[in-house]
């Protein structure tokens, strides 16, 4: 009688060890946020190019992530890249008149997208769009220019 | 020549008829499984004991080591790149998508698998399995599916105790041997983990279970019985375990990839 307890004793040790651990690998080593933030508003911007932005990329303002990408789109008549936002809810009270640029994180690092704040009262709302809006910086771009440039002088 | 041939032939339709023979064998498992587990619930904690729980030692200390190394290694490459602070994401990756699920699979294999075998082909030598068919009693119900169900229980867990105690080591080296600056390890950690990459290895591990015990309840069940056809049962446990894990292993990460 002994023995069997000491078994479902053991087991059950076991049992909630691996529960414990699946909680500790789920909550505490993953950015589970942004599952959990499903919800939010959608907001459009236009870009002539987005370089490398990917979907689920961060949207940030001041450097704090306000959203993620949730949709990457091309406008085939104006054959521009449309991007849709999701932005977290508690952040309702962003200008209407903001821009909206793709920006590097460190020099190779992940693109995401920066929010510069406008001065209008109205703020953005679900459906609306962005209209100042700066593409992504390609970097082979930038070479070229400047090698076009070295050679006119 | 001609001889070497027709062996190598016989022994691909061989393997082809094993697997045959085993999915045969999962399928009257499979048809047992509600009702053991419905009805005889005990049996299968007292699996779960011996195949989890017993191998919690070698698991955790197997894990700690790969983390530490992992961290060690994961240090000294990334440092090339002068990107060492990153060795948090690099080795949590590694460790959550393959290490961790493949390791265990490894070590289980070796440590609950060829007791599973031995002890069913045991059972199978000294006419315990023939007894229990004469009592009208279907061993298969009560010997071969709590063993099945117990390691497909234990693997996730023990992957999970795996990966956690393994993060640990590698924060551990990372951290404090390496100079690493811990809020730097786990912010990187933790922007470049998605609940996805948990969640693969998980589902990995549950696969692996699956095949790892099958493998063993079917080596065990169907050794030729006798003191060497055990051992041999064994010994083809881990071998047939090992292969199949690391072929599963390749098919599952290139289908989620």
């Amino acid at each position: 009688m002994k023995k069997i307890k000491s078994v479902e004793l053991e087991t059950g040790l076991f049992i909630l060890l691996g529960f414990a651990a699946i909680f500790f690998l789920t909550t505490q080593t993953t950015n589970i946020e942004s599952y959990l933030s499903d919800d939010g508003y959608d907001v459009t911007a236009r870009f002539e190019d987005i370089g490398g932005l990917n979907i689920r990329a961060p949207v940030t303002m001041a450097g704090v992530t306000i959203g993620r990408v949730e949709q990457i789109l091309l406008d085939p008549e104006r054959l521009e890249a449309v991007v849709v936002l999701k932005i977290n809810p508690e952040y309702h009270q962003i200008p209407l008149d903001s821009d909206a640029s793709i920006l590097t994180s460190g020099l190779l690092g992940g693109q995401y997208i920066g929010i510069n704040p406008g001065g209008s009262f109205d703020s953005l709302v679900e459906g609306s769009e962005i209209e100042f809006t700066q593409s992504a910086i390609v970097l082979e771009d930038l070479i070229g220019k400047y090698l076009l440039s070295v050679g006119d002088e | 020549m001609n001889n070497f041939l027709k062996d190598f032939i016989c022994s691909i339709i061989l393997a082809i008829k094993k697997v045959g023979a085993s999915t045969i064998f999962l399928i009257k498992i499979s048809s047992c499984l509600p009702r053991i587990i419905y009805t005889r619930p005990e049996l299968v904690i007292k699996q779960i004991y011996n195949v989890g729980a017993l191998s919690l030692v070698i698991i955790m200390v197997s894990a700690f080591f790969v983390g530490m190394v992992l961290g060690l290694q994961g240090y000294d490459s990334l440092a090339r790149f002068d990107a060492e602070t990153s060795v948090g994401a690099v080795s949590a990756l590694g460790l959550f998508k393959e290490l961790g699920p493949v390791v265990t699979a490894l070590l289980f294999s070796g440590r609950a698998g060829t007791a599973i075998a031995s002890e069913i082909g045991l059972m199978k030598t000294t006419d315990q399995l023939s007894a229990m068919e004469m009592m009208a009693v279907n061993p298969i119900e009560y010997v071969i599916a709590p063993r099945f169900i117990g390691g497909i229980i234990s693997m996730p867990l023990l992957t999970a105790i795996f990966n956690a105690i393994g993060i640990t080591g590698t924060c551990i080296v990372a951290v404090n041997l390496m100079g690493v600056d811990s809020g730097v390890f786990w912010s990187q950690l933790i922007s470049n983990v998605d609940l996805a990459d948990v969640t693969e290895g998980i589902i990995k591990s549950i696969i692996f279970g699956v095949a790892a015990s099958l493998i063993a309840v079917f080596e065990g069940y169907n050794c030729s019985p006798s003191a060497e056809g055990v051992g041999l049962a064994t010994t083809r446990t881990v071998v047939s375990s090992a292969v199949t894990v690391l072929i599963l292993d390749y098919l599952i990460t290139s289908a989620i990839i």
